[in-house]
């Protein structure tokens, strides 16, 4: 019993002290922090300020904390729903895919509007191992294909993989709500041609990434 | 001896410096290189924009013919030495938050009778934005080796803080990045360049510790406001105004997480 009053008291004091933290005025901050962003910023080249409006998604993971479960599972079935599957095939040319791996331009104020954009991919993972200069801030893809027993990727054996591989690429947020990961294909900044010659990098057995 | 031959070195590398961009006298490449070592060697090339920057704090200049040393960078009026890691910080006449660059703006157009919007529209590199990368070296290299130690007991300080770090983790444009996409987490590197964690103390001498900067890539001094407008580029965000005030805020977070770091400013970058 006592021990009852003390607990919902300490709950109590708790959710006092949690309103404080989070400030009575924290919804009031988030207002001036509209206003700061949309006072700061202007158009620049291709970068217009309406890249500053956030989607449900990046409005969901824009906190220290990530959402709630139930909300990250029905983003990431909203950004499945919107996969696009290709029409020719999900495996292009790894050499073309290598290239895109290692370009990280496109999209920036200071890139020609209409330019093609890179895959960025290095930036973040290591692929092949004949490339040294490959950030950690994904994991690493060598051998993607080849640990997960891709010896041929257009065998219905290999149909799972495949499919996973294309909505990672595609959509990121599908899988994984607040993945740091550009949305490839959701976002339109690479095409389904681009992301075929990127699902070769990863899946085709003669590759860098798997062959050695 | 040494100290005696060292401001006639400072003055031949800010020349050669200076006509860097467009030679007119160009140097082979071998000779180029030499002498880009022998610069090294020497120390942080940015001592250049000190020494410049100090001429320039003390020169009467612009429409009013007068120096900045009646500037308050937060210390009473003309005090250097220590501002630096204790900015940005609430100034009472503007009844703003301010980091050094607007702060500097500020005593620009008060005390010499420069127009400070109009340098803040100017692009880097340029006019009075030169001018800008010399002050910032100066100023911060007087509190070279101190520690941070940003006041937070006014509320718009506060405020700011809590902007910054709303800023820090603000989501949009067509890759989904935050600041905190990159500099969230511990030992994560964007291919070999690593990433401090900025939502903490990354350190001494590191983040928000090491700016002002010597770029050895680009021959050039960037101060903070610079360092910040390149990664809103990269994270492929519209263009931030120079000393607005999201750029200040997210100088407040993350000046305030690192509180006790010692500054190494102006320091040497790749």
């Amino acid at each position: 019993m006592t021990r009852t009053i003390h607990r919902t008291a300490g709950l109590v004091i708790a959710g006092v002290l949690a309103a404080c933290a989070s400030g009575p005025d924290s919804a009031a901050l988030d207002r001036r922090t509209e206003a700061v962003l949309q006072a700061s910023f202007h158009d620049r080249g291709q970068a217009k300020v309406d890249r500053l409006r956030q989607d449900a998604l990046q409005r969901a993971c824009s906190s220290p904390e990530p959402p709630a479960a139930d909300v990250a599972q029905r983003l990431q079935e909203a950004e499945a729903a919107s996969i696009r599957w290709p029409q020719d095939g999900f495996i292009g040319d790894w050499r073309e895919g290598e290239k895109l791996a290692q370009n990280g331009r496109g999209a920036t104020w200071s890139d020609p509007p209409g330019a093609t954009n890179g895959g960025n991919c290095y930036n973040c993972h290591q692929l092949a191992r004949s490339e040294v200069s490959f950030g950690t801030i994904g994991p690493s893809l060598y051998q993607y294909g080849k640990l997960r027993g891709v010896t041929d990727p257009a065998t219905p054996a290999s149909a799972e993989i495949v499919r996973y591989t294309w909505g990672k690429l595609w959509d990121s947020k599908a899988t994984n709500a607040c993945s740091t990961m550009p949305r490839f294909g959701h976002q339109g900044l690479l095409s389904e041609a681009q992301l075929r010659d990127l699902m070769a990098l990863l899946l085709d057995p003669r590759s860098p990434v798997n062959a050695n | 001896m040494k100290r005696g031959i060292r401001p006639l070195i400072v003055a031949a590398c800010a020349s050669l410096l200076a006509g860097a961009p467009a030679l007119q006298a160009q140097p082979s490449a071998a000779e180029g290189i030499a002498q880009y070592r022998a610069l090294l060697a020497e120390g942080n090339p940015a001592e250049l924009w000190e020494a410049k920057g100090e001429a320039l704090w003390k020169q009467p200049r612009g429409p009013k013919h007068a120096s900045l040393e009646a500037c308050d960078l937060g210390r009473g009026p003309g005090v250097v030495k220590g501002a630096f890691v204790q900015l940005p910080r609430w100034f009472a006449d503007t009844g703003r938050v301010q980091d050094l660059e607007s702060r500097l703006l500020t005593c620009m157009q008060t005390l010499q009778g420069f127009d400070a919007a109009q340098i803040a529209a100017t692009p880097f590199g340029r006019g009075e934005q030169q001018t800008m990368e010399s002050l910032v070296a100066y100023v911060s290299a007087a509190s070279r080796g101190e520690r941070f130690e940003l006041p937070q007991a006014r509320p718009e300080e506060r405020e700011a803080y809590e902007i910054g770090k709303r800023l820090f983790f603000y989501r949009a444009g067509p890759y989904d990045f935050s600041c905190a996409s990159c500099h969230g987490e511990e030992g994560r590197r964007i291919r070999l360049q690593d990433l401090p964690n900025l939502t903490k103390n990354p350190g001494d001498g590191i983040g928000f510790a090491a700016w002002p900067a010597y770029r050895v890539s680009s021959g050039e001094l960037w101060g903070m406001q610079r360092r910040l407008n390149d990664c809103y580029r990269q994270q492929r965000f519209p263009y931030p105004g120079y000393a607005s005030d999201a750029t200040i805020a997210l100088s407040v977070y993350m000046g305030v997480n690192s509180h006790g770091a010692a500054s190494v400013a102006p320091s040497l970058k790749r």
